[in-house]
């Protein structure tokens, strides 16, 4: 039998805000999170590309010193958001073998990794740090969140690339259904704004080379958009079946009424130029949460602001919602946030259960000269999403051909 | 110029503070570092490499084995200065 599946918790650590209020408050204002790094190592690498969506609060300012050198950035952004929603959802008392983890990075952790070899390098193997693999391993914040918070029922880690966060809240229903676990910590996470993949996201052409203008350079949907921004942080929803939290008197934010993952089969990059990957995954999620097309109200958009990819989206969506796609109030808050690959799903899929709950969706930045082949239904304001029954769905698409699809309704 | 045995008391209980988070004060001659500092093996390493850093010496992982104690961390690395 199919159980209600909600979220109770959120938390975020975000280029907008060290918290989920913050965060939501400069996204409703149409603030951009984008800035110039400020950096030595830009100049020393003279790179192309030299603004980033860096977290807005740094951990210094939250967490202990011993702390912040034995966990990787990515995974210190994991634990500073799931502080936030274990709290946020009334830090729930469930078994520890039925509280699990389902948690995803795209990159891992590359900080750690490349100190690690530069040390090596200069000193010897004698110097490198001995927590070096437990630091750069990509489920070291499942782990971390596990051990913080006694979750044994499983810390699973996606990777998927810049699906892997909204493929995780697929997996946290998942494990939900299959009755594993009562209630599960959800996320992703990303802390990568390093010169290397900057450089070798310049290299393949993906990035935005707005250098002049940060704010104004992931502009998702406009003719001049010329690649995404790259962005950090982490974004976590605590998931449970709606008996546990019922039980334990929760507030509860929306439902999770479902999600999908597909895969292209087409390009390790590129993105599948009809979509068709992707408008599978709209489908196959609208079908297991049991909504017709004709019910969903809010799309948070991939939408990364890069000439192919938006396209192809705009046509998968086509595909699948007709003529009707350009009537539904959709918000592309990379606009916003930039783009935190393995975080970005996990921090939509928050924007959308906010959406629903504050019954909003939130402006899309930057929009200046939309594109005409895609008119969709997208604004510089909030756009009310009315007095009535909210379904949203969020989308996330990643190298490797990976398409995922979550469904959140207002609860009832 | 060779550190005291104090100073390299203070030297090392700095830097297991910033391994581990343990209070400096908390670091005494006569306390284990596994049963009453409750530091496991990994960070006993992060530990070592700090301090070979920190003080110019070198600890054999032979002999880590052997620094039970605070005491034993700082006679071996008062003596290896000299």
């Amino acid at each position: 039998m199919t159980k209600k599946i909600v979220v109770t918790g959120i938390g975020t650590t975000s280029p907008l805000g060290g918290n989920v209020k913050d965060t939501w408050k400069a996204l409703l204002a149409g603030e951009s999170g984008v800035r110039t790094i400020e950096a030595d190592w830009v100049a020393e690498h003279d790179l192309p590309v030299t603004f980033a969506g860096q977290i807005k609060v740094s951990p210094e300012n939250v967490m202990e010193k011993h702390e912040l050198k034995r966990l990787d950035p990515s995974t210190q952004y994991a634990l500073i958001a799931a502080k936030e929603a274990f709290e946020d959802a009334g830090s729930p008392d469930v078994a520890g073998e039925r509280l699990g983890v389902d948690f995803a990075t795209g990159i891992g952790g590359l900080w750690s990794l490349i100190d690690s070899w530069e040390v090596l390098k200069e000193k010897g193997p004698r110097r490198v740090y001995p927590l070096t693999i437990p630091m750069l391993m990509p489920n070291a914040a499942a782990g971390n969140i596990s051990m913080q918070y006694g979750a044994k029922a499983g810390a699973r880690t996606v990777v998927s690339a810049c699906a892997s966060g909204t493929e995780s809240i697929v997996a946290a229903y998942d494990h939900l259904q299959a009755g594993l676990a009562d209630v599960v910590i959800a996320g992703g996470t990303e802390g990568v704004v390093h010169p290397l993949p900057l450089a070798a996201f310049s290299a393949m052409q993906a990035l935005s080379k707005r250098n002049d203008d940060p704010a104004g350079a992931s502009r998702p949907y406009n003719t001049d958009r010329d690649g995404f921004v790259l962005g950090e942080g982490a974004a976590v929803l605590i998931i449970e079946t709606e008996e546990h939290a019922l039980a334990r008197g929760a507030k509860i934010y929306a439902e999770l009424a479902g999600g999908a993952v597909t895969s292209d089969s087409y390009h390790i990059t590129a993105p599948d130029p009809e979509g068709s990957g992707a408008a599978r995954a709209v489908m196959d999620a609208l079908a297991i949460s049991g909504e017709e097309l004709s019910a969903v109200n809010h799309i948070n958009a991939h939408a990364t602001s890069t000439p192919v990819g938006d396209l192809a989206e705009y046509k998968a969506l086509k595909a699948v919602f007709g003529s009707r796609i350009d009537e539904i109030p959709v918000s592309a808050t990379k606009s916003s946030t930039g783009h935190l690959l393995g975080g970005t799903g996990a921090l939509e899929a928050l924007f959308t259960v906010l959406a629903i709950h504050e019954r909003v969706a939130p402006p899309t930045i930057n929009l200046t000269n939309q594109d005409p082949e895609i008119p969709l239904k997208v604004s510089g304001e909030p756009q009310p999403l009315g007095d009535g029954r909210i379904v949203a769905i969020s989308n996330s698409f990643g190298f490797g051909g990976h398409n995922a699809v979550a469904v959140f309704r207002s609860y009832e | 110029m060779a550190l005291s045995a104090d100073q390299v008391l203070a030297g090392l209980a700095e830097i297991v503070t910033d391994e581990t988070g343990i209070a400096t004060d908390a670091v005494q001659l006569d306390k284990s570092f596994t049963d009453d500092l409750d530091i496991d093996s990994i960070s006993m390493m992060t530990i070592v490499v700090a301090a070979e850093d920190k003080f110019g010496v070198k600890i054999p992982d032979d002999e880590v084995k052997n620094l039970v104690t605070v005491a034993d961390a700082v006679n071996f690395i008062t003596s290896a200065q000299g």
